[in-house]
């Protein structure tokens, strides 16, 4: 490892509209090592790494590369001058097959597309890295986590000396995590210089080798991981420390009335799942991707077809076959993915929240707007939406907010079974714990809870019981007081021989 | 956030403002363009493709389209004008049957689009053919003619589009219908749920409603519209002639589109489509003025479409632009 940096960027500034969004930013990266940039949500990172790779042109600072000074006009100078990034939203062509994608624009000099080398390039790429993975499967077949690989394994293939990770992990499971992580210490040994954006503590612990924090478009440090506790990383990103413990025993009494009671559940992805939810009780739904958890929540708020089961509500059977049937039940449902799913973006908070309640709002023919109004800024309040007002549209809110308002839309609505379907997912450290803190005093109140989550502190810190499920298969169920992390990993693979492989492979 | 609002108006004073700089241009290099008989044709222009374009903007607002307005326009006002004139029907009756005949193809559009799943572009167009040729079918192919201002029945014209007293009396329904059309889509709940579908309807569905019922309403809404759009043609024109009426569905789509509502659906606002009305219209009516003859107008139409929707997509990436809180 040389001496000087492979990458310098001081003082950078940048605004948009009037928003300072980074103000006399730094950061540096060696050659060979992994460099952790965290923040908040809205601290800047991601600006700073467009303004790094040509997508924005920053107001003012400068950019070393090699010591050199270099201003990239578009994605692609950067990309052309070694500097690669992983978008955290997928970039692939469904119908495209892995190579393809892989070499897109890259094709071959001549006329003629040459699959057989794009195919064979692909497969000595992804030998090299240990991903097992057809190059020519077509995109859509994979699972998200294997089209995150294979979007990595893209930026790699350009032989980068800088690469970019955008929060990469967002969409893996542990597993494939490591083999992640496999990647990234190779490419640390050939010296590639890295940049590792993430909100999960543990990983950067595990993987960086410095910690840049960035706090409201301001530098506020850099530090090495060794010598710093992930406490006091919070504190830098947050000025405040959140630590909880995970939950020692539950709260629920084995008294408690049974709100949901799902027997024998079936649907394309799921078979025969059977469980049983109290009244105050939140439940957890742990699993690898693709393990059925959003799949049997689907099904139960009536989102897709259910096949055979019966789903009984306060004992009483009901008939559950549109999502406008489980929400006449009283079942909310928080989708995974927030901004497809969960939100009419371009329109506002108000609008968002009362969205399945509009018939409590009517005056005669006509919406009583100053009702809508009033009744959605009292549940602002009351959970701590942060918006200027009511009439701020949802887009300009970020994730956290954006989750508070689909609970907002659910309490309105008065729902006592609730389904969170990873409420914290791409949310930042501070704003998860207020969504816990929600949790936890809406089960106080007497509302239940599933909660799905892939990140298994969470389910630990938050869920009564954990049930999990594996390939559509419900393959255990445990109190918190009895769960384990191993076990719950144990009953996640334990129904696949191909992730039971992989398992060994890697303890 | 504040400047985000202040861009929106900003882009529907733009429209107003272009309209009238269209206005005072044609005032100066046109002929006799501000006389009063220039104004109530240029009011008289604008009745029927006034009633199909708000039609059309809720559904656009949805995200879909629909091609079928045009030719269902003509299809009703054909119906109309043969139970007028074949079967002797009353005219108030006939008039009646011509909303109804509109409102009945939006149905059919919003099953076509919600229980059975077709694009819609698919659906409308086939809707559009099939409407064209059922007028065309059901009369024989034979034009239908509704009474003029010197016939019995001379009320007709009249009350849709100028008193004797040459007062615009088409254009106070036009403005009725803007008034209750613009409270439908901004105080109902009809409305809330078009602007929501538009902006996420998977959203909107797991919210627990049922969004056919809402979409396939903004489709009888756009039919309906088509209908009333027949009978201020009929008393604009007087002859209906069979396998016409394509064609008018993409000048009421281009007078949405200039009105700021967004082909992707989510945004739009009555307001700006009666605004793109009136711009298609002096422009079409100044040229005229100018004694250019009609391929200038199609021309010039399509400069203007053309430019409003690259000015939609500026101001858009500028709002996108704008930091979250």
């Amino acid at each position: 490892m040389k001496d000087g940096y492979a990458l310098e960027m001081v003082g950078i500034d940048k605004h948009f509209l009037g928003v300072h969004a980074l103000n006399n930013c730094s950061l540096n990266l060696k050659s060979g090592e992994v460099l952790a940039l965290i923040g908040e949500n809205g601290a800047g990172k991601s600006t700073m790494m467009k303004v790094l790779t040509g997508i924005h042109q920053a107001d003012g600072g400068k950019i070393l590369y090699f010591g050199k000074k270099v201003s990239f006009k578009t994605p692609k100078d950067a990309q052309e001058a070694g500097i690669s990034i992983v978008h955290q939203e997928l970039n692939l062509m469904n119908h495209l097959t892995v190579a393809q994608n892989i070499f897109i624009g890259r094709e071959s000099k001549g006329f003629f597309l040459d699959e057989v080398s794009i195919n064979k390039k692909s497969e000595q790429l992804f030998e090299r890295l240990g991903i097992d993975i057809d190059p020519r499967t077509k995109v859509m077949s994979l699972t998200v986590g294997k089209q995150q690989i294979v979007e990595i394994a893209k930026a790699i293939s350009y032989d980068s000396k800088v690469i970019v990770f955008d929060e990469p992990t967002a969409t893996l499971t542990d597993i494939e995590i490591d083999v992640l992580f496999d990647i990234i210490n190779e490419l640390r040994e050939k010296g590639v210089g890295m940049i590792y954006i993430s909100h999960r503590m543990d990983e950067i612990k595990r993987i960086a080798d410095r910690i840049t924090v960035l706090r409201d478009g301001e530098f506020v440090g850099t530090k090495n991981t060794a010598e710093i506790e992930i406490d006091e990383v919070i504190q830098m990103m947050i000025g405040r420390t959140t630590y909880e413990a995970p939950k020692q025993s539950s709260n629920v009494k084995p008294d408690a009335p049974v709100v949901l009671k799902v027997e024998k559940l079936n649907s394309r992805d799921i078979k025969d799942i059977s469980f049983e939810l109290r009244r105050g009780e939140i439940l957890g739904f742990a699993g690898l991707m693709g393990a059925g958890r959003t799949e049997t929540a689907r099904v139960i708020f009536g989102a897709d077809k259910r096949t055979s089961g019966d789903i009984y509500i306060n004992g009483e059977k009901v008939d559950i076959t549109s999502p406008s049937d489980a929400v006449k039940y009283g079942i909310g449902y928080l989708s995974e993915d927030r901004k497809r799913y969960g939100l009419a973006l371009g329109m506002s908070v108000a609008d968002n929240t009362v969205l399945p309640t509009l018939n409590n709002y009517l005056n005669g023919p006509f919406l009583d707007e100053k009702k809508i109004k009033e009744d959605t800024r009292k549940y602002v309040e009351k959970i701590n939406v942060k918006t200027p007002s009511v009439d701020q549209l949802v887009r300009n809110l970020s994730g956290g907010n954006q989750q508070k308002v689909i609970i907002a839309k659910w309490l309105i609505r008065n729902c006592d079974i609730l389904i969170f379907d990873e409420p914290t997912r791409g949310i930042d450290v501070g704003a998860k714990s207020e969504i816990y803190k929600l949790m936890n005093l809406l089960v106080e109140s007497g509302k239940s809870i599933i909660m799905i989550s892939s990140e298994l502190p969470e389910l630990f810190r938050m869920s009564d019981r954990i049930l999990v499920l594996c390939e559509g298969v419900h393959t255990g169920t445990m109190s918190i007081e009895e769960a384990d992390q191993h076990t719950v990993m144990k009953y996640a693979t334990l129904n696949s021989s191909l992730h039971s492989e992989t398992v060994t492979k890697v303890s | 956030m504040p400047t985000f609002i202040k861009k929106i108006q900003f882009q529907k004073l733009l429209a107003v403002a272009a309209l009238i700089i269209l206005y005072i241009f044609f005032a100066f290099a046109g002929t006799n363009f501000t006389s009063w008989p220039t104004t109530l044709n240029i009011l008289g222009a604008s009745y029927f493709v006034g009633f199909i374009a708000i039609g059309v903007t809720f559904v656009i607002i949805t995200g879909g389209i629909d091609l079928s307005i045009g030719t269902v326009m003509m299809c009703s006002a054909l119906v109309g004008g043969m139970l007028y004139r074949d079967y002797n029907l009353p005219l108030w009756l006939s008039l009646v049957c011509v909303v109804l005949v509109g409102t009945l193809f939006g149905l059919f559009n919003g099953i076509l689009v919600t229980k059975l799943k077709l694009p819609p572009f698919i659906a409308t167009l086939g809707t559009m053919m099939i409407s064209m040729g059922l007028g065309s079918i059901i009369t024989n192919t034979t034009s239908k003619y509704y009474p003029s201002i010197l016939e019995e029945d001379g009320w007709f014209s009249r009350v849709f589009v100028r008193t004797e007293g040459n007062f615009p009396s088409g254009a106070v329904f036009l403005l009725g219908f803007f008034i209750i059309m613009a409270v439908v889509l901004n105080k109902t709940k009809v409305g809330r749920y078009i602007y929501a579908i538009g902006s996420n309807e998977e959203a909107v569905r797991l919210s627990g409603i049922k969004v056919h019922n809402w979409k396939c309403a903004a489709y009888v809404i756009a039919g309906l519209s088509a209908g009333l759009a027949g009978i201020f043609y009929s008393a604009m024109y007087m002859v209906i002639i069979p396998n016409t009426g394509n064609g008018i569905e993409l000048q009421a789509i281009a007078a949405v589109v200039i009105g700021g509502t967004s082909l992707a659906g989510g945004v739009g606002s009555i307001s700006g489509t009666i605004i793109g009305v009136f711009i298609m219209s002096v422009l079409r009516n100044g040229l005229i003025s100018m004694g250019l003859p009609a391929p200038y107008q199609t021309f010039f139409t399509g400069v203007v479409v053309i430019g409003a929707v690259l000015l939609d997509i500026y101001r858009t990436k500028k709002a996108n632009e704008v930091k979250k809180v």
